[in-house]
């Protein structure tokens, strides 16, 4: 038996779609073919040099289609290869890379192309978060109804001033000015047009809420080999993936434990010791304002309940010693499934000194 | 590659309607029994992936819950694939072969009974052009059928056989939902379905749930007396478009049988997920199954299809059997989408 070591696996190509809310000039394959073959022209590749795909998208009611992977074969130029599909709820843009870095990780592959994206504009995707099932009240409407419990919860906890939010949205907002292909292009964004902007769900405004997006991104995936020779390479040095029950009364969503287990693996893997001295900017799932003070806590970049003090010091900001979400976040742009990926993409660029 | 084998299968009794249990409550015996024959628990396994659809559910993110079914404290390494549970098994094999783990637990589900299911497949084709028309699974399968009719590669007695022997042979199997003793002639006697497919080519409409558990090396050889190991395992898919494809041919399975070595040694059975009776006719052809292989001693997905759950029966099925000594060396299939559009093979074997 021949116990095979883990493979070192490189990011040399990504790429994404212009963003938008309505992308009516393209259909669904058209979107993902944008994203990957912007994907394989960064790497330097063809359709040809791609082993297998690996996609993922969030709920296929957003579109209205049932494993619409099936349908993208020809689009992927999947025919006569491999091709999965994930689906981890919100994660999945995440999970889907990570699927994608297993298959050269275990020496399976050594070229792999990764795609995820999402068209809500097929569908409407509040809705298709508030299906009325059997036995469960109805009592939210859409993602955001879920999530202000545990943003109050988190305010309350920390005695966060409640302007935090706010100041969250302005600087996605702003940074996303400098990303050309982001959704929202906000030129004329205030604080104070932030905090008047309508109550939602409270205390989420309507501009401290993503935006609801068509969009796609796409990575290729090498082996050592693949990354030595593009010579410019985003080296996967730790990833890891957890998940906790969702019924279960010791589950704290405001500081998720998998969350914690899943940082300190991946720092671990990654041999990281001062995650605030060592990580030079932070690209993560922001989906309302608030979380951003909350999975600085959850990811161990600052003690619980100092979170929101980074954000208030301005530590978060594209000038601060902690640039988070410099590409303009989710609160920017959010494709649902391609949202995850595109935190991945916009740190390989970060890293491969592509972000401008 | 690193030894990787199947060394627990588990699976519920098949239904037509599961009406008093939802998913979770399917999915607690399965994966429970797994855990008490092997001693495993959720928190020493090292990967959990498992594969099933929303739009069985009629609920996004539905397979969120259902992790709950196996008690996922403190958390887990956990993913899911939109996707039959053979390929949640494929990417749970993926990560025993980086080598940081030595066991996994995968499991699917499908409960069909809420839903119209050939009408919810329908869903599965092209959104623009072929599913506005409403086409329904069964007939779509039909025309595959109408097609290998026409190339006089199988005759309707062919495919009357086919459910004859499926039936039969699920007799011997205690979960199947459908078995029986049928007479080709009395098959061939009943009208059309979606011509020139009848009833009894086609597969029950079934509420199920499956798990199994890979473990690698000495692990394996701790938790069963005699694994099945895996020694190949390869998918492959083809185009979606009907138009694009020879319907009567399956390359994505040839090609899949080719990388997972299945013509490298003799072949005792197979396990075969073709839901149609002409399907099994094109997928024993393109993997260059003889007549002297078993197929489908478990009387396959026309004696039982939960949908997203009967490939990775089909894998689990076939290592029951090379652990009972049934046969040193099996054949696995899983398909998935239109026509067979995508297919897993794997080959098991035993130590001799």
């Amino acid at each position: 038996m021949t116990e095979m070591a883990k493979q070192l696996a490189a990011v040399v190509g990504f790429g994404q779609t212009n963003h938008t809310a309505t992308r009516g000039d393209v259909s669904i394959a058209g979107l993902v073919r944008e994203a990957a073959l912007r994907a394989l022209d960064d790497a330097n590749m063809t359709w040809d040099d791609i082993e297998a795909v690996v996609i993922g998208k969030a709920p296929d009611f957003f579109e209205g289609v049932m494993m619409p992977e099936l349908y993208l074969a020809e689009a992927l130029g999947c025919v006569g290869k491999p091709l999965l599909r994930v689906h981890t709820a919100g994660s999945v843009g995440g999970s889907t890379a990570l699927v994608a870095a297993s298959l050269v990780q275990a020496g399976i592959h050594e070229r792999v192309l990764t795609v995820a994206f999402e068209k809500q504009s097929e569908s409407e995707a509040m809705w298709a978060l508030s299906l009325p099932m059997p036995f469960s009240p109805p009592l939210v409407a859409g993602a955001g109804g879920f999530f202000a419990p545990h943003i109050r919860s988190y305010m309350h906890r920390t005695d966060a001033p409640p302007h935090i939010g706010c100041l969250v949205a302005l600087k996605d907002r702003q940074n996303a000015l400098k990303n050309p292909y982001a959704h929202l292009h906000e030129h004329d964004v205030t604080f104070e047009k932030i905090e008047e902007s309508m109550m939602l769900w409270d205390p989420i405004r309507y501009s401290e809420t993503c935006p609801s997006s068509d969009g796609a991104a796409a990575m290729v995936i090498t082996n050592e080999a693949g990354g030595d020779a593009n010579g410019n390479p985003a080296w996967i040095i730790g990833n890891a993936m957890r998940s906790e029950p969702t019924m279960f009364a010791g589950r704290d969503p405001v500081n998720p434990v998998a969350g914690q287990l899943c940082a300190d693996d991946v720092f671990a893997q990654a041999g990281i010791t001062d995650r605030r001295a060592e990580i030079d900017v932070v690209e993560m799932y922001v989906p309302f304002s608030w979380y951003e003070p909350m999975w600085l806590e959850n990811l161990g970049f600052c003690p619980v309940g100092d979170g929101w003090k980074l954000t208030e010091a301005g530590v978060t900001r594209m000038d601060g010693d902690l640039p988070v979400n410099p590409s303009g976040g989710v609160l920017s742009t959010n494709p649902i499934g391609a949202s995850g990926m595109l935190r991945f993409g916009e740190s390989t660029m970060q890293v491969r000194g592509l972000a401008g | 590659m690193r030894d990787v084998a199947i060394v627990a299968f588990s699976q519920s009794k098949h239904e037509r309607r599961i009406e008093t249990q939802n998913e979770i409550e399917m999915m607690m015996p399965v994966v429970g029994e797994l855990f008490d024959r092997t001693g495993l628990s959720a928190d020493t396994i090292g990967f959990t992936c498992s594969g099933s659809t929303d739009f069985l559910a009629g609920q996004a993110f539905s397979f969120v819950t259902i992790l709950d079914a196996i008690g996922p404290w403190p958390p887990i390494s956990e993913s899911h694939v939109e996707m039959d549970g053979a390929w949640a098994l494929y990417e749970a094999w993926v990560k025993l072969q980086i080598g940081e783990i030595d066991s996994a637990l995968v499991y699917s589900y499908g409960k069909s009974s809420p839903g119209d299911l050939p009408k919810v497949l329908t869903t599965q084709l092209d959104p623009y052009y072929v599913a506005p028309m409403w086409p329904d699974a069964i007939s779509i399968a039909g025309l595959q059928a109408r097609a290998l009719l026409d190339s006089g590669k199988a005759t309707e007695r062919d495919f009357a056989e086919v459910a004859v022997r499926n039936r039969r042979s699920a007799m011997d199997n205690p979960k199947a939902q459908l078995a029986g003793e049928f007479n080709a002639d009395d098959i061939l006697a009943e009208p059309y379905l979606a011509s020139p497919l009848r009833k009894h080519d086609c597969p029950p409409i079934t509420d199920g749930a499956a798990a199994v558990i890979l473990a690698a090396g000495d692990l394996a050889r701790e938790l069963s007396d005699r694994p099945a190991w895996i020694r190949g395992l390869d998918h492959r898919v083809d185009a979606h478009a009907l138009g694009l494809r020879d319907l009567t041919v399956s390359p994505s399975t040839r090609l899949a049988g080719e990388k997972a070595g299945v013509g490298n040694a003799p072949v005792d059975f197979a396990e075969l997920h073709a839901p149609f009776t002409h399907q099994e006719l094109i997928i024993a052809d393109a993997l260059g199954l003889g007549d002297d292989v078993t197929i489908n001693p478990s009387g396959g997905a026309l004696a039982a299809n939960p949908i997203m759950a009967a490939g990775l029966i089909r894998l689990g099925e076939a290592a029951e059997r090379i652990t009972r000594g049934d046969g040193n060396r099996a054949v696995a299939h899983a398909t998935s989408g239109p026509c067979l559009q995508q297919n897993l093979v794997c080959v098991l074997e035993g130590d001799d």
